[in-house]
């Protein structure tokens, strides 16, 4: 396996859940819902998928009860903020805390347990292929799955009927009402949806990325999530875009940061220099690379006011309540 | 973001507390734990040593066990503090650095209760002990190791912050791998966290793509055993004995051993004998204990325990001059020993090391 090969690779497997709970959240928030309990949804999926992986042994069963519990998880949510119309941010945030607390609870007899690992794809003969072989054709389940849904909800969002009543209930929640569309229930689904998907999340960390459970195990990658939905001013393919430089970044500071001066002896006079330059930053700065680089990168292409203020759902976490 | 996530984990802080309320002939010890006691690493630790002084001193009869998981450093101790030393408990353990004001100002308050900081320095009052382990003799030992093994002469090093405790790590790892091989070459990744699996297991990952074969780590997660157990390369497990996650993977892992000092700390109370003490045990005194050694030829395990057993006499200690610092200039003299205060407050690199340390 090739550097560059095993570089994309790592970065892949690093966008993967940010990308999945993203795009789920994208949903909610393009039907006008906003939820701060993605972190708490991914908690749950993770300890889910891990627990039933482990118990039964087959890591697809438990990535398909990931998504289950993600969504009935948020489905908590869902009556909580829709039916009985509590405040959606603080609804939200109490999901996070629930979800914190009740999957260490849940998980405390799965500390100290190695899981199952969902195994990467192998097609002879594709898989082999060089360069591009192991990156199209020999990457684990979630990754073509988190590729294959961020492609669904752009069809079904700018090509579907069905997907431009969820966005006008999100734009205009009253006109929607007005016109017949049931808004409570089209919200469900969208909250639903972006729960399955940060289960999904939750199940590539505990299934995937590393093959454990540990209280809290996500370490704020729900919140990333959140962040990139916004900042991609609720656009799919630049939630996509956000997530894989995200990753990048990520992944790109590390490798910086492993190199040592004396690997580069040799280097033509120039890249030694930049290389130099390079390792002269603080760790503590490449650490948080990331996060600047994302937020300024997704900015500038959303510079245009109008366009972004189009795309925002204006009913985004604002209560609805049908009046008969 | 960090802050957002500080003030959750505040109000998520539960308190839990094990056993009946306290009857009179009964001991209350309280815990307070930095991360989830599900950490499997630091936490985990300190909870599995509390549990055994319970068993050593007569189970739940004689002694109660209360503890806090997760509380955040900082003002949000302090209440935590305030609220056991009101509810009973007559010695109370804080187990992270971060608690040192906290620790000392709530002591300044309730001058019976006894109170036993981990890894700080600050004792204001009578009524405050400060304990903390020599891991570094562990990573010296993990260092031998290193170099007698590795067939790349890299091994990769996994850090969280540049705190004392950690730089005290790595020089110790770099001495007792120069000890064997001069030249012998380690790659520091900074993950500026101490739990973050994910981040953890992508640090192992990049070190492995640029060639190392030893993996070994200052952070808390079991990840990077896992990622190196899959790349077919070996690593030291952190904190607790990570053998699960890589039972052909692991070579040896520094246990923090707390179990012993509680029971004595316990007992000092129950018998009226507590006393202020500056605690800075190592493997003399079972505070750091090595995992077994496993997966090496057994000239590099007889070499491990030679330096273990070295180090546990009481022999050697591993900054023992000549040693010299980063740029070359001397910091050890021939057969002088480093000072527990130089060690304490250590912020630059030994000789070898090709790494920039952050300030």
């Amino acid at each position: 396996m090739g550097m560059a090969e095993a570089i994309l690779l790592t970065i892949a497997t690093a966008a993967t859940p940010l990308l999945l709970a993203a795009i789920g959240e994208l949903v909610v928030e393009r039907s006008g819902v906003l939820n701060l309990g993605v972190e708490g949804m991914m908690l749950m999926g993770a300890v889910a998928g891990f627990g039933v992986a482990l118990t039964t042994g087959s890591p697809w069963l438990g990535v398909v009860a990931a998504a289950i519990v993600g969504a009935l998880f948020s489905l908590l949510f869902g009556f909580l903020a829709l039916t009985l119309v509590t405040n959606q941010v603080a609804t939200g945030l109490a999901l996070t805390l629930l979800g914190i607390g009740l999957s260490g609870m849940i998980g405390e007899a799965f500390v100290g347990e190695p899981g199952v690992k969902l195994g990467s794809l192998y097609i002879p003969g594709l898989t082999d292929l060089p360069l591009v072989g192991r990156l199209i054709f020999g990457q684990d389940p979630m990754f073509y799955i988190s590729l294959l849904l961020t492609g669904g909800v752009m069809w079904f969002l700018f090509r579907t009927r069905a997907g431009l009543t969820l966005r006008s209930v999100g734009d205009s929640h009253t006109s929607a009402h007005a016109l017949g569309i049931r808004v409570i229930a089209i919200r469900y689904l969208a909250v639903m949806f972006g729960g399955a998907c940060a289960g999904l999340a939750g199940a590539q960390l505990s299934l995937v990325y590393t093959t454990q459970w540990i209280e809290n195990m996500t370490a704020g990658r729900g919140w990333i999530a959140l962040a990139l939905v916004v900042f991609a001013s609720w656009r799919p393919w630049r939630v996509l875009a956000g997530a894989y430089l995200f990753g990048a970044i990520t992944i790109a500071q590390l490798h910086i940061q492993a190199t040592n001066l004396s690997d580069l002896a040799g280097l033509p006079g120039p890249l030694l220099w930049f290389a130099t330059l390079l390792k002269s930053i603080p760790s503590q700065f490449l650490s948080a690379l990331p996060y600047l680089a994302t937020v300024v990168v997704l900015v500038l292409i959303s510079r245009n006011r109008r366009l972004t203020m189009m795309n925002t759902p204006a009913s985004l976490g604002r209560a609805f309540v049908p009046d008969r | 973001m960090k802050r957002m996530l500080l003030a959750l984990a505040a109000s998520a802080a539960v308190l839990v507390t094990a056993g009946a309320a306290s009857a009179q002939d009964k001991t209350k010890a309280c815990f307070i734990y930095v991360g989830p006691i599900g950490d499997f690493g630091w936490s985990y630790q300190h909870h599995q040593g509390a549990l055994e002084m319970q068993k050593n001193l007569g189970g739940e009869e004689k002694v109660e066990i209360s503890y806090l998981e997760s509380v955040p450093e900082g003002a949000d101790a302090e209440r935590a503090l305030e609220r056991f030393a009101r509810s009973g408990c007559q010695i109370i353990f804080t187990t992270s650095f971060g608690y040192m004001d906290a620790t000392n100002k709530v002591a300044a308050k309730f001058p019976d209760v006894k109170f036993e900081h981990a890894t700080g320095f600050k004792r204001d009052h009578p009524n405050v002990s400060t304990y903390n382990s020599r891991f570094y003799e562990g990573r010296y030992v993990q260092g031998v190791i290193a170099a007698k093994l590795s067939k790349a002469g890299v091994a990769g090093y996994i850090a969280s912050f540049p705190i004392p405790e950690v730089v005290m790590g790595i020089d110790a790892f770099v001495l007792g791998a120069q000890s064997v091989n001069p030249d012998f070459k380690v790659k520091v990744v900074w993950a500026n966290t101490w739990f973050d699996p994910g981040k953890e297991a992508d640090a192992a990952k990049v070190l492995i793509d640029q060639g190392v074969d030893i993996i070994t780590q200052h952070t808390d997660s079991t990840a990077p055993m896992q990622v190196a157990a899959e790349r077919g390369v070996k690593a030291f497990g952190q904190a607790s004995d990570m053998i699960k996650f890589g039972p052909e993977t692991q070579l040896t892992s520094i246990v923090d051993n707390w179990g012993p000092y509680y029971t004595e700390r316990v007992k000092a109370v129950m018998d009226g004998t507590w006393e202020q003490v500056d605690v800075w045990g190592g493997m003399k005194e079972g505070h750091v204990v090595m995992a077994p050694y496993t997966n090496m030829p057994d000239d590099v395990k007889a070499a491990a325990e030679a330096a273990e057993a070295k180090i546990k006499s009481g022999e050697f200690n591993p900054f023992t001059g000549p040693i010299a610092k980063q740029d070359g200039s001397e910091w050890l003299k021939s057969g002088e020993v480093a000072e527990d205060g130089v060690l304490l407050g250590l912020n630059f690199y030994v000789k070898g090391v090709d790494d920039q340390l952050p300030q």
